[in-house]
C-alpha cells in the first residue's frame, strides 16, 4: 500500500514537473500573454466585448504576421468574473508560465497586483483604469496606465463642463453630482473631484451605488431629482450603466448634462433607454466603428476564419475597440522591447522597458492601421500614463458620435496631485525606491 | 445632528410631498417585486421544507429563456409559453434528479443541493444564452412603455407604465395562487404536504407530483419576476444579486406565509426607499443594501417568528 502511494505520488510529481517543464519550453519560443477577462457574472455585459477585442487583435497578429517580430503570441484567458479574489487566483495561476504582462481589467484586481508586480517583476497594464497615482513611474516602475488616468478623466469632464459654462471661474456655486459604483473603481476619482470642488468653488454631491443595487437605483435618482445638480458625472460599469441612463430619463434629468467616464460609454449602456438616452455623453479615447484598417484586418484574419467568440455584429462597437487598443499597447510594448534588446523572445523585464519607451506617433499609428482610431501615445520612464487627449462622445439614439474635438485633460493641475499621491502611497506602503534604470 | 436625524427628514417630507409620494410609489413597486421573489421561496419551502437557494437564478434563467427563444425568431407569446415549458422541464428535472434521490436527507443537504442547482443554472445559462445583457421584449409582450405623470403637490409624480403593470401582474398572481391553494384539489394537497408530509403520504398524496407542481409554480413566479425586473433594466446575470433582497423579506414575513411574503416585501421595499432617500445622505448614501436587513431585524425583536409565521413551541 505504501509502495503504491509512493509510486502514485512520484508519478503525480513527475507529471507536474513535466507540465511545468513543457510550459517553460513553450515560454521560450512564444510570447505568453495572459488576459484576465470576465465573460461571466454581473459585469459580463461590459467584460465580453473588451475580452473579444483584446483577444482578436492579438490573434490577428498571429494570423497576419506570425505573431510579433515573427514570434507567436500564446494567448490565454483566465476568467475573473470581475471578482478581485478570482483575479488574484488567475494572477497566481499564470505567474509560473512566464507572463510578459498582466491585464487585470478591474481596478480592484489592479490594486491587489500592484505590490506583487514589483516583487515578481512582471509589468501590469491597467489601461485607463486602476490607481491613478501609478502614472508616476518613479514610484511605480512596474505599473502602466496609459493613455489617461481616472484623475485625468475627471479633470477632462470638469474642463468640458467649465467650457460649457464659460470658464472655470463660472463653476463657483454650481452643484455637480457624482454617481458611482461603490467599489475601488468608482471611488478612485473622489480625491480629485473633492479637491477640485474646493479649488473651483462648486458643490460635489455623491451618490454611491452598491454593486448589489446596480439594477435598483431609483433611490439614488430620486435624490438627484431632489438635489437638482447642474451636472451629473457617472463612474459606472456593467449593469449599473444602462440602469442609470434609464433612471435619469425617468426623473427627467437633462441628458446633455449627464456625462459618463469612458467605461460608461458602451452601446449597450445607452441603447436600452432608446430615444430617452439621446444626448447622453461620455468620454472616450478610442475610435468607434469598423471603418479602420486594423478592424478590417481583424475581420479578414480572425472573424472570417471563426477564430474567435466575437459576434460579427459587435465588431467595431466601442468596448470592442477599447479591447483592441489595449492589445495594441501590449503588442507595441513587446515590439519596442524586441527593438531595444535585439531579442526576439523577450521576457517580462524587457517588456517593462518596452512600455516605458512606447511612442505611438502619427506615422506609427498609420503604419498599424490605427489612423483616426487613437491619438498619439508616448510614455516615459517618469510618466507611465501620459495624460493624453480624450474626446467627448454623445449618443444620437443609434450610435456614438463625436461631440467636438480631441482635447487635453487638465494635466498641469493633475500631474502634481498624482506625484503627491504616489509619494503618499509609497510612504504608507513602504514601497522601495526604484532601482530599474531608465533607458 | 439630532435635528438632521429626527426632525429634518420630516420637514423635507412636508416641504416636498410629491417626492414623498414618489419615494413611496418606487418603494411599493420595488416591494412588489421583492415579494414576488420571496413568493417563489415560500412556495417551495411550504411544500418541501427546502430553502431554495436557486430561486434568484431561476428568475434570470426564466427571463433568459424567454428572450433567447424570441431572439431565435419565435414570436413573443409563443416564446412565453416555451419559457414556461422550460420551467416545467426544470421542475421535473429537479424532482427526478435532485429531490427524489435525497428524500429523508437532512434539510442542510437539500439546501446544499439547491446551491448546486444555482451554480449549474449559472453555468448552463451562460453556455446556452451567453453572458451578455439582453433587452427584455417588453413591447412585444404588450407591456406598455412610457409613464403617467401627475402634476401634484407643486411638483410631479411619475408612475412608469411598466411599474403599474408589475403591480397589477403581482396582484393577479397572488390572487391566483391564493385561489389555487385554497380552492383546488391540488392546492389542498399542497397544503396537506406543507402541514405534515407523513400524514399527506398516508392519504395517498403523491409527494413527487406535488414537488413538481410547486417547483413549476415557483418557476412561473420566477418568469413573471424576470419579465418585470428585466423590463426595468435589462436581463443579465446581475439580476441574481437582487434576489438576495428576498432574504430580509422572508425574515420579516416568515418562510411559510404567502401574505407574509407580500406584506414583508412591501415593508422592506417602502422602508428602504424612504430610508435611503431621507436618511441615506446623512450616512454617505448607499445604505439600501443593509437597511433592509436592519428593518427585518428590528421586526424580529418583537416577532421572532416573522410577521405571519407560526409560533413553534417544542415541548421537551
Amino acid at each position: 500500500m505504501k509502495l503504491k502511494t509512493l509510486a502514485l505520488t512520484t508519478a503525480l510529481g513527475a507529471s507536474l514537473g513535466l507540465g511545468a517543464a513543457i510550459e517553460a519550453a513553450k515560454a521560450q519560443d512564444s510570447l505568453y500573454v495572459p488576459l484576465l477577462t470576465y465573460r461571466t457574472g454581473a459585469f459580463a455585459g461590459s467584460g465580453i466585448q473588451i475580452a473579444n477585442g483584446m483577444h482578436d487583435y492579438l490573434e490577428m497578429l498571429n494570423q497576419r504576421d506570425g505573431g510579433i517580430g515573427g514570434v507567436k503570441i500564446a494567448i490565454e484567458e483566465c476568467e475573473t468574473g470581475y471578482d478581485t479574489k478570482k483575479g488574484v487566483e488567475c494572477y497566481e495561476a499564470t505567474k509560473s508560465k512566464g507572463p510578459l504582462v498582466h491585464n487585470p481589467y478591474s481596478t480592484g484586481i489592479t490594486l491587489q497586483l500592484i505590490p506583487k508586480a514589483q516583487v515578481d517583476k512582471v509589468p501590469v497594464l491597467s489601461m485607463a483604469y486602476g490607481l491613478s497615482a501609478a502614472a508616476d513611474g518613479s514610484k511605480f516602475p512596474w505599473v502602466f496606465n496609459p493613455p489617461v488616468t481616472y484623475w485625468d478623466g475627471a479633470s477632462a469632464i470638469i474642463k468640458y463642463i467649465a467650457e460649457k459654462e464659460g470658464g472655470l471661474d463660472k463653476l463657483k456655486g454650481k452643484k455637480i453630482g457624482f454617481i458611482f459604483l461603490d467599489a475601488g473603481y468608482g471611488r478612485e476619482p473622489i480625491p480629485l473631484l473633492t479637491q477640485f470642488a474646493t479649488q473651483y468653488g462648486f458643490e460635489l454631491v455623491q451618490y454611491p451605488v452598491p454593486a448589489a443595487e446596480m439594477q435598483n437605483q431609483s433611490s439614488q435618482w430620486l435624490n438627484v431629482r431632489r438635489d437638482r445638480p447642474d451636472y451629473m458625472i457617472m463612474w459606472g460599469w456593467g449593469a449599473m450603466n444602462p440602469t442609470a441612463v434609464k433612471e435619469a430619463a425617468k426623473v427627467r434629468y437633462p441628458m446633455d448634462k449627464f456625462i459618463g467616464i469612458w467605461w460608461s460609454g458602451g452601446e449597450d449602456d445607452a441603447r436600452p433607454a432608446g430615444e430617452d438616452a439621446i444626448g447622453y455623453r461620455t468620454l472616450n479615447f478610442n475610435g468607434v466603428g469598423a471603418s479602420f484598417p486594423v478592424i478590417a484586418d481583424i475581420k479578414k484574419h480572425v472573424i472570417a476564419k471563426s477564430l474567435t467568440q466575437t459576434k460579427p455584429e459587435t465588431v467595431g462597437e466601442n468596448l470592442y475597440n477599447r479591447g483592441v487598443l489595449n492589445s495594441v499597447l501590449i503588442a507595441e510594448a513587446i515590439a519596442t522591447a524586441q527593438k531595444l534588446t535585439g531579442k526576439k523572445v523577450v521576457n517580462a523585464e524587457d517588456v517593462r522597458l518596452g512600455f516605458e519607451n512606447i511612442n505611438l506617433d502619427a506615422a506609427r499609428i498609420k503604419a498599424l492601421g490605427l489612423d483616426g482610431f487613437t491619438n498619439p501615445i508616448k510614455l516615459s520612464c517618469d510618466d507611465h500614463s501620459g495624460g493624453h487627449e480624450v474626446y467627448m462622445q454623445k449618443w444620437d439614439g443609434k450610435t456614438w458620435v463625436m461631440d467636438g474635438k480631441w482635447y487635453a485633460p487638465m494635466k498641469d493641475v493633475v500631474r502634481p496631485m498624482l506625484t503627491a499621491a504616489a509619494a503618499d502611497y509609497a510612504t504608507k506602503n513602504n514601497v522601495p525606491a526604484r532601482t530599474e534604470a531608465c533607458k | 445632528m439630532l435635528y438632521k436625524i429626527l426632525i429634518d427628514p420630516f420637514v423635507q417630507m412636508g416641504a416636498a410631498p410629491d417626492l414623498l409620494v414618489q419615494a413611496i410609489w418606487d418603494g411599493f413597486v420595488g416591494g412588489v417585486l421583492y415579494a414576488l421573489i420571496a413568493l417563489g421561496f415560500v412556495l417551495i419551502y411550504k411544500a418541501s421544507g427546502v430553502f431554495n437557494f436557486a430561486q434568484g437564478i431561476m428568475v434570470v434563467f426564466a427571463a433568459l429563456a424567454l428572450v433567447g427563444f424570441h431572439q431565435m425568431g419565435v414570436p413573443a407569446w409563443i416564446a412565453l409559453f416555451l419559457a414556461l415549458a422550460v420551467m416545467l422541464l426544470l421542475a421535473i428535472s429537479v424532482e427526478r434528479l435532485v429531490l427524489r434521490p435525497l428524500v429523508n436527507q437532512p434539510d442542510i443537504i437539500l439546501l446544499m443541493a439547491t446551491i448546486g442547482i444555482t451554480y449549474f443554472l449559472i453555468g448552463f445559462g451562460q453556455l446556452v444564452f451567453g453572458g451578455e445583457p439582453k433587452r427584455m421584449i417588453t413591447s412585444e409582450l404588450g407591456i406598455p412603455k412610457g409613464a403617467q405623470d401627475f402634476d401634484v403637490f407643486g411638483g410631479f409624480v411619475s408612475l412608469q407604465n411598466i411599474d403599474i403593470t408589475a403591480a397589477v401582474m403581482a396582484g393577479i398572481m397572488v390572487a391566483a395562487l391564493a385561489w389555487f391553494f385554497s380552492k383546488t384539489r391540488i392546492g389542498r394537497a399542497l397544503r396537506a404536504v406543507a402541514d405534515d408530509h407523513q400524514a399527506a403520504l398516508s392519504v395517498g398524496i403523491s409527494l413527487n407530483q406535488i414537488w413538481v407542481i410547486v417547483w413549476f409554480a415557483a418557476g412561473i413566479v420566477a418568469l413573471a419576476t424576470g419579465i418585470m425586473w428585466g423590463a426595468r433594466s435589462d436581463v443579465s446575470f446581475a439580476l441574481e444579486i437582487i434576489a438576495l433582497k428576498a432574504l430580509p423579506v422572508l425574515i420579516l414575513g416568515g418562510f411559510t406565509s404567502i401574505p407574509g411574503a407580500i406584506v414583508g416585501g412591501l415593508i422592506i421595499g417602502i422602508g428602504e426607499k424612504i430610508g435611503e432617500f431621507y436618511w441615506g445622505p446623512l450616512l454617505g448614501g448607499g445604505i439600501e443594501s443593509w437597511l433592509a436587513y436592519m428593518i427585518a431585524l428590528v421586526f424580529l425583536l418583537f416577532r421572532p417568528q416573522g410577521l405571519f409565521g407560526d409560533k413553534i413551541i417544542e415541548r421537551i
